[in-house]
Protein backbone atom coordinates (compact mmCIF):
# COMPACT_ATOMS: atom_id res chain seq x y z
CA UNK A 1 0.00 0.00 0.00
CA UNK A 2 1.35 3.11 -0.96
CA UNK A 3 -1.01 5.83 -0.02
CA UNK A 4 -1.75 6.24 3.89
CA UNK A 5 -5.29 7.79 3.41
CA UNK A 6 -7.97 7.47 0.86
CA UNK A 7 -7.73 11.10 -0.08
CA UNK A 8 -3.65 10.62 -0.25
CA UNK A 9 -4.97 7.71 -2.90
CA UNK A 10 -7.49 10.45 -4.79
CA UNK A 11 -4.77 13.15 -4.78
CA UNK A 12 -2.14 11.50 -6.31
CA UNK A 13 0.96 13.51 -5.46
CA UNK A 14 -0.84 16.15 -7.12
CA UNK A 15 -0.98 14.55 -10.47
CA UNK A 16 -4.65 13.17 -9.90
CA UNK A 17 -6.52 15.10 -12.28
CA UNK A 18 -3.95 13.75 -15.09
CA UNK A 19 -4.50 9.81 -13.78
CA UNK A 20 -8.12 10.06 -13.09
CA UNK A 21 -8.33 11.61 -16.71
CA UNK A 22 -6.40 8.96 -17.85
CA UNK A 23 -8.30 5.97 -16.35
CA UNK A 24 -11.36 7.85 -16.53
CA UNK A 25 -11.16 8.13 -20.44
CA UNK A 26 -9.75 4.28 -20.59
CA UNK A 27 -12.70 2.63 -18.78
CA UNK A 28 -15.12 4.88 -20.23
CA UNK A 29 -14.15 3.93 -24.08
CA UNK A 30 -14.00 0.10 -23.29
CA UNK A 31 -17.33 0.23 -21.29
CA UNK A 32 -18.65 1.69 -24.62
CA UNK A 33 -16.78 -0.35 -26.41
CA UNK A 34 -18.14 -3.86 -24.73
CA UNK A 35 -21.75 -2.51 -24.17
CA UNK A 36 -21.60 -1.79 -27.94
CA UNK A 37 -20.08 -5.49 -29.13
CA UNK A 38 -23.29 -6.73 -27.15
CA UNK A 39 -26.23 -4.15 -28.24
CA UNK A 40 -24.92 -5.60 -31.49
CA UNK A 41 -25.41 -9.10 -31.00
CA UNK A 42 -28.74 -8.09 -29.08
CA UNK A 43 -29.65 -5.96 -32.05
CA UNK A 44 -29.26 -8.92 -34.52
CA UNK A 45 -31.13 -11.37 -32.34
CA UNK A 46 -34.12 -8.82 -32.07
CA UNK A 47 -34.76 -8.19 -35.83
CA UNK A 48 -33.68 -11.88 -36.41
CA UNK A 49 -36.76 -13.06 -34.21
CA UNK A 50 -39.06 -10.24 -35.59
CA UNK A 51 -38.09 -11.68 -38.96
CA UNK A 52 -38.92 -15.17 -38.06
CA UNK A 53 -42.01 -14.36 -36.62
CA UNK A 54 -43.34 -12.26 -39.86
CA UNK A 55 -42.18 -14.97 -41.78
CA UNK A 56 -44.32 -17.15 -39.50
CA UNK A 57 -47.35 -14.88 -40.20
CA UNK A 58 -46.79 -14.89 -43.56
CA UNK A 59 -46.88 -18.80 -43.46
CA UNK A 60 -49.92 -18.91 -41.50
CA UNK A 61 -52.17 -16.46 -43.66
CA UNK A 62 -51.17 -18.23 -47.04
CA UNK A 63 -52.33 -21.30 -45.21
CA UNK A 64 -55.78 -19.91 -43.92
CA UNK A 65 -56.61 -17.81 -46.44
CA UNK A 66 -55.83 -20.29 -49.72
CA UNK A 67 -56.35 -24.25 -48.13
CA UNK B 1 -2.41 -27.56 -36.83
CA UNK B 2 -3.78 -27.00 -40.02
CA UNK B 3 -6.39 -29.95 -39.34
CA UNK B 4 -7.01 -28.71 -35.63
CA UNK B 5 -7.75 -25.23 -37.39
CA UNK B 6 -9.04 -25.93 -40.81
CA UNK B 7 -13.16 -26.87 -39.36
CA UNK B 8 -13.00 -23.53 -38.00
CA UNK B 9 -12.85 -22.08 -41.48
CA UNK B 10 -16.98 -23.21 -41.63
CA UNK B 11 -18.69 -20.72 -40.01
CA UNK B 12 -21.53 -22.64 -38.20
CA UNK B 13 -18.22 -24.26 -36.37
CA UNK B 14 -16.28 -21.00 -35.98
CA UNK B 15 -19.68 -19.48 -34.14
CA UNK B 16 -19.93 -22.32 -31.29
CA UNK B 17 -16.44 -22.27 -30.86
CA UNK B 18 -16.15 -18.35 -30.50
CA UNK B 19 -19.38 -19.14 -28.41
CA UNK B 20 -17.44 -21.58 -25.70
CA UNK B 21 -14.47 -19.39 -25.76
CA UNK B 22 -16.15 -16.24 -25.02
CA UNK B 23 -17.41 -16.23 -21.34
CA UNK B 24 -13.97 -17.54 -20.36
CA UNK B 25 -12.01 -15.32 -22.16
CA UNK B 26 -14.45 -11.75 -21.02
CA UNK B 27 -14.57 -13.25 -17.02
CA UNK B 28 -11.01 -13.47 -17.22
CA UNK B 29 -9.81 -10.34 -18.85
CA UNK B 30 -12.36 -8.52 -16.46
CA UNK B 31 -10.88 -9.61 -13.32
CA UNK B 32 -7.00 -9.62 -14.20
CA UNK B 33 -7.27 -6.54 -16.06
CA UNK B 34 -8.43 -4.67 -12.45
CA UNK B 35 -5.92 -6.87 -10.32
CA UNK B 36 -3.42 -5.61 -13.15
CA UNK B 37 -4.62 -2.26 -12.93
CA UNK B 38 -5.88 -2.19 -8.74
CA UNK B 39 -1.99 -3.37 -8.13
CA UNK B 40 -0.85 -0.79 -10.55
CA UNK B 41 -2.75 2.21 -8.73
CA UNK B 42 -2.29 1.48 -5.12
CA UNK B 43 0.78 -1.33 -4.64
CA UNK B 44 2.94 -0.08 -7.07
CA UNK B 45 5.50 2.23 -6.00
CA UNK B 46 5.96 5.95 -7.49
CA UNK B 47 8.73 6.53 -10.15
CA UNK B 48 11.68 8.43 -8.75
CA UNK B 49 11.75 10.65 -11.77
CA UNK B 50 8.11 10.73 -12.68
CA UNK B 51 6.39 10.47 -9.53
CA UNK B 52 2.79 9.05 -9.21
CA UNK B 53 2.26 9.97 -12.98
CA UNK B 54 3.92 6.62 -14.00
CA UNK B 55 0.62 4.80 -12.97
CA UNK B 56 -0.60 5.89 -15.88
CA UNK B 57 1.85 3.35 -18.21
CA UNK B 58 -0.52 0.27 -16.81
CA UNK B 59 -3.27 1.00 -19.32
CA UNK B 60 -0.81 3.77 -21.97
CA UNK B 61 1.68 0.97 -22.59
CA UNK B 62 -0.45 -1.87 -22.69
CA UNK B 63 -3.13 0.32 -24.86
CA UNK B 64 -0.16 1.05 -27.30
CA UNK B 65 0.87 -2.75 -27.26
CA UNK B 66 -2.48 -3.62 -28.22
CA UNK B 67 -3.09 -1.48 -31.20
CA UNK B 68 0.04 -2.96 -32.49
CA UNK B 69 -0.61 -6.15 -32.38
CA UNK B 70 -4.31 -6.18 -33.00
CA UNK B 71 -3.53 -4.73 -36.37
CA UNK B 72 -1.22 -7.40 -37.18
CA UNK B 73 -3.81 -9.49 -36.66
CA UNK B 74 -6.32 -7.86 -38.68
CA UNK B 75 -3.41 -8.23 -41.32
CA UNK B 76 -3.02 -11.64 -41.10
CA UNK B 77 -6.56 -12.22 -41.40
CA UNK B 78 -6.75 -9.94 -44.36
CA UNK B 79 -4.18 -11.73 -45.75
CA UNK B 80 -5.80 -14.83 -45.40
CA UNK B 81 -8.84 -13.44 -46.45
CA UNK B 82 -7.20 -12.43 -50.09
CA UNK B 83 -5.36 -15.22 -50.37
CA UNK B 84 -7.27 -18.48 -49.95
CA UNK B 85 -10.36 -16.77 -50.14
CA UNK B 86 -12.03 -17.97 -46.64
CA UNK B 87 -14.92 -15.76 -46.02
CA UNK B 88 -14.52 -15.87 -41.75
CA UNK B 89 -11.64 -14.56 -42.21
CA UNK B 90 -12.65 -11.62 -44.12
CA UNK B 91 -15.75 -11.16 -41.54
CA UNK B 92 -12.99 -10.83 -38.49
CA UNK B 93 -11.00 -8.04 -40.43
CA UNK B 94 -14.38 -5.76 -40.07
CA UNK B 95 -14.74 -7.37 -36.50
CA UNK B 96 -11.35 -7.03 -35.66
CA UNK B 97 -11.27 -3.05 -36.48
CA UNK B 98 -12.99 -0.95 -34.75
CA UNK B 99 -11.75 -2.52 -31.50
CA UNK B 100 -8.26 -1.53 -32.67
CA UNK B 101 -9.30 1.54 -33.34
CA UNK B 102 -10.22 1.79 -29.77
CA UNK B 103 -7.29 0.77 -28.34
CA UNK B 104 -5.32 2.97 -30.88
CA UNK B 105 -7.73 5.94 -29.23
CA UNK B 106 -6.99 5.05 -25.61
CA UNK B 107 -3.19 4.99 -25.93
CA UNK B 108 -3.16 8.19 -27.80
CA UNK B 109 -5.93 9.68 -25.05
CA UNK B 110 -4.09 8.20 -21.99
CA UNK B 111 -0.36 9.01 -23.32
CA UNK B 112 -1.65 13.06 -23.97
CA UNK B 113 -2.51 13.13 -20.31
CA UNK B 114 0.65 11.68 -19.07
CA UNK B 115 2.73 13.96 -21.72
CA UNK B 116 0.89 16.90 -20.11
CA UNK B 117 2.05 17.06 -16.65
CA UNK B 118 5.35 15.07 -17.68
CA UNK B 119 6.63 17.27 -20.71
CA UNK B 120 4.54 20.29 -20.22
CA UNK B 121 2.14 19.65 -23.58
CA UNK B 122 -0.81 17.35 -24.25
CA UNK B 123 0.65 16.75 -27.85
CA UNK B 124 4.11 16.23 -29.40
CA UNK B 125 4.89 16.23 -32.82
CA UNK B 126 7.06 13.61 -32.44
CA UNK B 127 7.43 10.25 -34.67
CA UNK B 128 5.37 7.89 -31.96
CA UNK B 129 2.90 10.12 -31.77
CA UNK B 130 2.81 10.74 -35.41
CA UNK B 131 2.78 7.35 -36.66
CA UNK B 132 0.06 6.41 -33.71
CA UNK B 133 -1.99 8.89 -35.16
CA UNK B 134 -1.69 7.30 -38.90
CA UNK B 135 -2.82 4.08 -37.18
CA UNK B 136 -5.84 5.39 -35.97
CA UNK B 137 -7.13 6.94 -39.60
CA UNK B 138 -5.77 3.56 -41.14
CA UNK B 139 -8.17 1.61 -38.64
CA UNK B 140 -11.07 4.39 -39.24
CA UNK B 141 -9.91 3.78 -43.34
CA UNK B 142 -10.93 0.28 -43.41
CA UNK B 143 -14.17 0.90 -41.60
CA UNK B 144 -15.07 4.01 -43.81
CA UNK B 145 -13.97 1.78 -46.74
CA UNK B 146 -16.20 -1.13 -46.38
CA UNK B 147 -19.06 1.23 -45.54
CA UNK B 148 -18.95 3.09 -48.63
CA UNK B 149 -19.60 -0.18 -50.42
CA UNK B 150 -23.02 -1.30 -51.22
CA UNK B 151 -21.66 -4.76 -51.89
CA UNK B 152 -20.69 -5.96 -49.40
CA UNK B 153 -18.85 -8.82 -50.41
CA UNK B 154 -16.38 -6.19 -52.57
CA UNK B 155 -16.45 -3.76 -49.71
CA UNK B 156 -15.17 -6.70 -47.68
CA UNK B 157 -12.31 -7.90 -49.94
CA UNK B 158 -11.09 -3.74 -50.98
CA UNK B 159 -11.10 -2.86 -47.03
CA UNK B 160 -9.06 -6.33 -46.38
CA UNK B 161 -6.44 -4.81 -48.92
CA UNK B 162 -6.27 -1.59 -47.62
CA UNK B 163 -5.60 -3.49 -43.86
CA UNK B 164 -3.10 -5.10 -45.66
CA UNK B 165 -1.31 -2.42 -47.45
CA UNK B 166 -1.26 -0.22 -43.97
CA UNK B 167 0.82 -3.32 -42.13
CA UNK B 168 3.76 -1.13 -43.47
CA UNK B 169 2.94 1.22 -40.51
CA UNK B 170 3.57 -1.21 -37.79
CA UNK B 171 7.19 -1.60 -38.00
CA UNK B 172 7.48 1.98 -38.40
CA UNK B 173 5.61 2.96 -35.38
CA UNK B 174 7.90 0.28 -33.60
CA UNK B 175 11.27 1.60 -34.84
CA UNK B 176 10.36 5.19 -34.27
CA UNK B 177 11.51 5.90 -30.85
CA UNK B 178 15.04 4.61 -32.07
CA UNK B 179 14.94 6.04 -35.54
CA UNK B 180 14.26 9.68 -34.43
CA UNK B 181 15.45 10.53 -31.30
CA UNK B 182 12.76 12.37 -29.78
CA UNK B 183 10.79 13.34 -26.90
CA UNK B 184 9.06 10.00 -26.02
CA UNK B 185 11.15 7.29 -24.53
CA UNK B 186 12.21 3.67 -25.64
CA UNK B 187 10.52 0.74 -25.12
CA UNK B 188 10.55 -0.46 -21.91
CA UNK B 189 8.94 -4.14 -21.83
CA UNK B 190 10.21 -5.46 -25.15
CA UNK B 191 13.44 -5.74 -24.40
CA UNK B 192 13.35 -9.08 -21.77
CA UNK B 193 16.87 -9.81 -21.26
CA UNK B 194 17.55 -6.97 -19.40
CA UNK B 195 14.44 -5.04 -18.52
CA UNK B 196 14.40 -1.40 -17.72
CA UNK B 197 11.70 -1.72 -15.60
CA UNK B 198 11.72 -2.08 -11.89
CA UNK B 199 10.04 -6.14 -10.87
CA UNK B 200 7.53 -4.15 -8.71
CA UNK B 201 6.35 -2.02 -11.77
CA UNK B 202 7.20 -5.17 -14.33
CA UNK B 203 4.64 -7.24 -12.84
CA UNK B 204 1.46 -5.34 -12.68
CA UNK B 205 1.87 -3.96 -16.07
CA UNK B 206 2.32 -7.40 -17.21
CA UNK B 207 -1.01 -8.27 -15.83
CA UNK B 208 -2.58 -5.21 -17.05
CA UNK B 209 -1.22 -6.35 -20.49
CA UNK B 210 -2.48 -9.92 -20.07
CA UNK B 211 -5.93 -8.32 -19.14
CA UNK B 212 -6.25 -6.41 -22.39
CA UNK B 213 -4.91 -9.35 -24.72
CA UNK B 214 -7.78 -10.79 -23.06
CA UNK B 215 -10.34 -8.59 -23.55
CA UNK B 216 -9.53 -8.06 -26.53
CA UNK B 217 -9.65 -11.19 -27.70
CA UNK B 218 -13.07 -11.65 -26.19
CA UNK B 219 -14.74 -8.39 -27.80
CA UNK B 220 -12.97 -10.27 -31.07
CA UNK B 221 -14.78 -13.79 -30.61
CA UNK B 222 -18.41 -11.37 -29.49
CA UNK B 223 -18.22 -9.33 -32.90
CA UNK B 224 -16.96 -12.21 -34.78
CA UNK B 225 -20.18 -13.98 -33.59
CA UNK B 226 -22.31 -10.93 -34.62
CA UNK B 227 -20.95 -10.92 -38.11
CA UNK B 228 -21.19 -14.74 -38.72
CA UNK B 229 -24.82 -14.79 -37.86
CA UNK B 230 -25.44 -11.46 -40.21
CA UNK B 231 -23.91 -12.97 -42.99
CA UNK B 232 -25.21 -16.65 -42.75
CA UNK B 233 -28.62 -15.41 -41.58
CA UNK B 234 -30.34 -17.04 -44.33
CA UNK B 235 -28.60 -20.29 -43.69
CA UNK B 236 -30.69 -23.39 -41.75
CA UNK B 237 -28.28 -23.84 -38.95
CA UNK B 238 -29.06 -20.00 -37.64
CA UNK B 239 -32.35 -20.80 -38.04
CA UNK B 240 -31.76 -23.85 -35.97
CA UNK B 241 -29.38 -22.73 -33.40
CA UNK B 242 -31.72 -19.36 -32.70
CA UNK B 243 -35.10 -20.11 -33.63
CA UNK B 244 -35.50 -23.12 -31.60
CA UNK B 245 -36.61 -20.98 -28.10
CA UNK C 1 2.69 -2.06 -73.89
CA UNK C 2 3.29 0.20 -71.23
CA UNK C 3 4.11 3.11 -73.59
CA UNK C 4 1.00 2.13 -75.66
CA UNK C 5 -1.14 2.87 -72.64
CA UNK C 6 1.17 5.92 -71.96
CA UNK C 7 0.32 7.37 -75.12
CA UNK C 8 -3.30 7.05 -75.31
CA UNK C 9 -3.44 8.23 -71.54
CA UNK C 10 -1.55 11.18 -72.77
CA UNK C 11 -3.89 11.76 -75.86
CA UNK C 12 -6.49 11.64 -73.59
CA UNK C 13 -4.70 13.83 -71.02
CA UNK C 14 -4.58 16.51 -74.00
CA UNK C 15 -8.79 16.25 -74.55
CA UNK C 16 -9.58 16.88 -70.93
CA UNK C 17 -7.05 19.52 -70.47
CA UNK C 18 -9.60 20.55 -67.28
CA UNK C 19 -8.72 17.40 -65.26
CA UNK C 20 -4.60 18.35 -65.10
CA UNK C 21 -5.33 22.05 -65.01
CA UNK C 22 -7.61 22.28 -62.34
CA UNK C 23 -5.17 20.77 -59.69
CA UNK C 24 -2.48 23.12 -61.34
CA UNK C 25 -4.81 26.37 -60.27
CA UNK C 26 -5.77 24.80 -57.27
CA UNK C 27 -2.17 24.80 -56.84
CA UNK C 28 -1.25 28.26 -57.16
CA UNK C 29 -4.75 29.14 -55.44
CA UNK C 30 -3.65 27.30 -52.28
CA UNK C 31 -0.31 29.08 -52.24
CA UNK C 32 -2.01 32.53 -52.79
CA UNK C 33 -3.91 31.69 -49.89
CA UNK C 34 -1.44 30.86 -47.83
CA UNK C 35 0.43 34.79 -46.83
CA UNK C 36 -3.69 36.39 -46.75
CA UNK C 37 -3.79 33.70 -44.04
CA UNK C 38 -0.83 33.87 -42.20
CA UNK C 39 0.67 37.00 -42.74
CA UNK C 40 2.64 38.62 -45.09
CA UNK C 41 5.93 38.70 -43.13
CA UNK C 42 8.52 38.03 -45.16
CA UNK C 43 10.55 35.97 -42.63
CA UNK C 44 7.54 33.59 -41.37
CA UNK C 45 7.18 33.28 -44.49
CA UNK C 46 10.47 32.13 -45.95
CA UNK C 47 10.33 29.32 -42.49
CA UNK C 48 6.87 27.91 -43.59
CA UNK C 49 7.58 27.89 -47.70
CA UNK C 50 8.72 24.67 -47.89
CA UNK C 51 6.09 23.12 -45.81
CA UNK C 52 3.14 25.32 -47.45
CA UNK C 53 4.76 23.99 -51.28
CA UNK C 54 4.50 20.65 -49.86
CA UNK C 55 0.90 20.77 -48.37
CA UNK C 56 -0.57 22.20 -51.65
CA UNK C 57 1.03 19.95 -53.81
CA UNK C 58 -0.55 17.09 -51.38
CA UNK C 59 -3.81 18.39 -51.86
CA UNK C 60 -3.37 18.90 -55.56
CA UNK C 61 -2.52 15.94 -56.27
CA UNK C 62 -5.26 14.54 -54.52
CA UNK C 63 -7.46 16.56 -56.41
CA UNK C 64 -5.94 14.85 -59.69
CA UNK C 65 -6.36 11.28 -57.73
CA UNK C 66 -10.64 11.20 -57.59
CA UNK C 67 -10.80 10.97 -61.79
CA UNK C 68 -8.27 8.82 -61.85
CA UNK C 69 -10.03 5.25 -63.01
CA UNK C 70 -13.68 7.03 -62.91
CA UNK C 71 -14.27 7.20 -66.44
CA UNK C 72 -11.90 3.63 -67.16
CA UNK C 73 -14.43 1.85 -64.80
CA UNK C 74 -17.65 3.35 -66.43
CA UNK C 75 -16.45 2.37 -69.89
CA UNK C 76 -15.52 -0.73 -69.24
CA UNK C 77 -11.99 -0.59 -70.04
CA UNK C 78 -10.63 -1.79 -66.92
CA UNK C 79 -13.26 -4.72 -66.98
CA UNK C 80 -11.63 -5.73 -70.54
CA UNK C 81 -8.08 -5.52 -68.90
CA UNK C 82 -9.41 -7.42 -65.90
CA UNK C 83 -11.20 -9.92 -68.44
CA UNK C 84 -7.96 -10.33 -71.12
CA UNK C 85 -5.71 -11.42 -68.00
CA UNK C 86 -2.86 -9.44 -69.68
CA UNK C 87 -1.74 -5.93 -69.15
CA UNK C 88 -2.98 -5.04 -66.53
CA UNK C 89 0.04 -4.07 -64.53
CA UNK C 90 1.43 -1.89 -67.75
CA UNK C 91 -2.00 -0.10 -67.51
CA UNK C 92 -1.14 0.38 -63.49
CA UNK C 93 2.22 1.49 -64.26
CA UNK C 94 1.01 4.04 -67.18
CA UNK C 95 -1.22 5.42 -64.96
CA UNK C 96 1.11 6.30 -62.53
CA UNK C 97 3.51 7.48 -65.22
CA UNK C 98 0.70 9.72 -66.82
CA UNK C 99 -0.45 11.15 -63.30
CA UNK C 100 2.80 12.19 -62.68
CA UNK C 101 3.42 13.92 -65.94
CA UNK C 102 0.44 15.86 -65.73
CA UNK C 103 0.06 16.49 -62.23
CA UNK C 104 3.82 15.87 -60.53
CA UNK C 105 6.10 17.16 -63.38
CA UNK C 106 4.38 20.81 -63.51
CA UNK C 107 4.84 21.26 -59.90
CA UNK C 108 8.34 20.84 -59.44
CA UNK C 109 8.61 23.05 -62.70
CA UNK C 110 6.42 25.90 -61.26
CA UNK C 111 8.33 25.73 -57.63
CA UNK C 112 11.09 27.61 -58.35
CA UNK C 113 8.16 30.72 -59.36
CA UNK C 114 6.40 29.77 -55.93
CA UNK C 115 9.93 29.68 -54.20
CA UNK C 116 10.91 33.29 -55.58
CA UNK C 117 7.11 34.43 -54.70
CA UNK C 118 7.66 33.12 -51.16
CA UNK C 119 11.12 34.26 -50.73
CA UNK C 120 13.16 30.80 -50.40
CA UNK C 121 16.77 30.83 -49.66
CA UNK C 122 18.60 28.53 -52.47
CA UNK C 123 19.72 26.24 -50.07
CA UNK C 124 16.54 25.64 -48.76
CA UNK C 125 15.32 25.87 -52.07
CA UNK C 126 17.61 23.59 -53.99
CA UNK C 127 16.51 20.71 -51.19
CA UNK C 128 12.41 21.60 -51.94
CA UNK C 129 13.01 20.87 -55.93
CA UNK C 130 14.99 17.53 -55.24
CA UNK C 131 12.20 16.66 -52.86
CA UNK C 132 9.82 17.54 -55.14
CA UNK C 133 11.30 15.57 -57.74
CA UNK C 134 11.96 12.49 -55.57
CA UNK C 135 8.22 12.92 -53.62
CA UNK C 136 5.83 13.63 -56.08
CA UNK C 137 6.45 10.42 -58.27
CA UNK C 138 5.67 8.47 -54.86
CA UNK C 139 2.55 10.64 -54.61
CA UNK C 140 1.39 9.57 -57.61
CA UNK C 141 1.68 6.36 -56.98
CA UNK C 142 -0.19 6.70 -53.61
CA UNK C 143 -3.12 7.89 -55.34
CA UNK C 144 -3.05 5.89 -57.86
CA UNK C 145 -3.24 3.19 -55.33
CA UNK C 146 -6.14 5.15 -53.39
CA UNK C 147 -8.35 5.76 -56.40
CA UNK C 148 -7.93 2.23 -57.21
CA UNK C 149 -9.58 1.03 -54.13
CA UNK C 150 -12.21 3.38 -54.13
CA UNK C 151 -13.09 3.22 -57.73
CA UNK C 152 -16.41 0.66 -57.43
CA UNK C 153 -17.40 2.99 -54.37
CA UNK C 154 -20.50 4.55 -54.07
CA UNK C 155 -19.02 7.81 -52.23
CA UNK C 156 -15.85 8.32 -53.06
CA UNK C 157 -14.40 12.03 -52.36
CA UNK C 158 -13.28 12.56 -48.84
CA UNK C 159 -13.03 8.69 -48.60
CA UNK C 160 -10.11 9.09 -51.06
CA UNK C 161 -8.75 11.95 -48.42
CA UNK C 162 -9.06 9.25 -45.34
CA UNK C 163 -7.31 6.76 -47.39
CA UNK C 164 -4.27 8.51 -49.04
CA UNK C 165 -3.72 11.10 -46.73
CA UNK C 166 -1.98 8.82 -43.74
CA UNK C 167 0.23 7.43 -46.18
CA UNK C 168 1.03 10.52 -47.35
CA UNK C 169 2.43 11.19 -43.92
CA UNK C 170 5.45 9.82 -43.79
CA UNK C 171 6.41 10.93 -47.14
CA UNK C 172 5.84 14.71 -45.70
CA UNK C 173 8.04 14.31 -42.81
CA UNK C 174 11.10 13.69 -44.56
CA UNK C 175 10.45 15.83 -47.27
CA UNK C 176 10.18 18.66 -44.84
CA UNK C 177 13.30 17.61 -42.51
CA UNK C 178 15.61 17.60 -45.62
CA UNK C 179 14.49 20.46 -46.36
CA UNK C 180 14.64 21.88 -42.87
CA UNK C 181 18.26 20.39 -42.16
CA UNK C 182 19.06 22.15 -45.77
CA UNK C 183 18.18 26.02 -44.40
CA UNK C 184 20.08 25.21 -41.25
CA UNK C 185 22.76 24.35 -43.16
CA UNK C 186 23.23 20.77 -42.79
CA UNK C 187 24.08 17.86 -44.57
CA UNK C 188 20.36 16.48 -45.95
CA UNK C 189 21.61 13.35 -47.76
CA UNK C 190 19.97 10.59 -45.51
CA UNK C 191 16.37 12.15 -45.38
CA UNK C 192 16.72 12.22 -49.71
CA UNK C 193 18.34 8.84 -49.98
CA UNK C 194 15.33 7.30 -47.34
CA UNK C 195 12.95 9.20 -49.83
CA UNK C 196 14.47 6.92 -52.71
CA UNK C 197 14.27 4.05 -50.43
CA UNK C 198 10.42 4.56 -50.37
CA UNK C 199 9.92 5.79 -53.86
CA UNK C 200 11.52 2.00 -54.82
CA UNK C 201 9.32 0.34 -52.16
CA UNK C 202 6.22 1.29 -53.51
CA UNK C 203 7.18 1.15 -57.54
CA UNK C 204 7.51 -2.52 -56.25
CA UNK C 205 4.65 -3.09 -54.04
CA UNK C 206 1.98 -0.72 -54.83
CA UNK C 207 1.16 -1.59 -58.55
CA UNK C 208 0.73 -5.28 -57.26
CA UNK C 209 -1.90 -3.86 -54.77
CA UNK C 210 -3.10 -1.63 -57.11
CA UNK C 211 -3.62 -4.49 -60.05
CA UNK C 212 -5.34 -7.03 -57.44
CA UNK C 213 -7.49 -3.94 -55.93
CA UNK C 214 -8.51 -2.88 -60.00
CA UNK C 215 -10.05 -6.96 -59.70
CA UNK C 216 -11.48 -7.09 -57.06
CA UNK C 217 -13.57 -4.28 -58.00
CA UNK C 218 -14.88 -5.38 -61.09
CA UNK C 219 -16.07 -8.85 -60.37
Amino acid sequence: MQFDSFSDFLAMGGYGFFIWLAYGLTYGLLIGLVGYCFWEMKAFHQSFRQKLARAQRIKQYQETEHP
Amino acid sequence: MFKWLHPLAKPETLYHFCGRLFPWLMLSAVSILLFGNIWGLVFAPPDYQQFDTVRIIYIHVPAALLSMSTYTMMAIAAFIALVWQVKVAQWSVLAIAPIGAVFTAISLLTGMAWGKPMWGTWWEWDARLTSQLILLFLYLGVIALYGAFSDRQTGGKVASLLALIGIVNVPIIHFSVEWWNTLHQGASITKFDSPSVHPSMLWPLLISLLGFYLLMLALVCLRLRTAILEHEQHRPWVRATLGGH
Amino acid sequence: MVMTFLRRELVLLGRQKADWLNPLLFFIIVLTLFPLGVGPEPNQLRIMAPGIVWIAALLSVLLAAERLFRDDYRNGVIEQLVASRQGLMAFVLAKAAANWLSTGLPLVLLSPVVAMLLGVESAAFVAMMLTLLLGTPLLSILSVLGAALTMSADKGGILLALLILPLYIPLLIFASAAIEAASMGLPYSGQLAILVAMLFLALALVPLAVASALRINVS
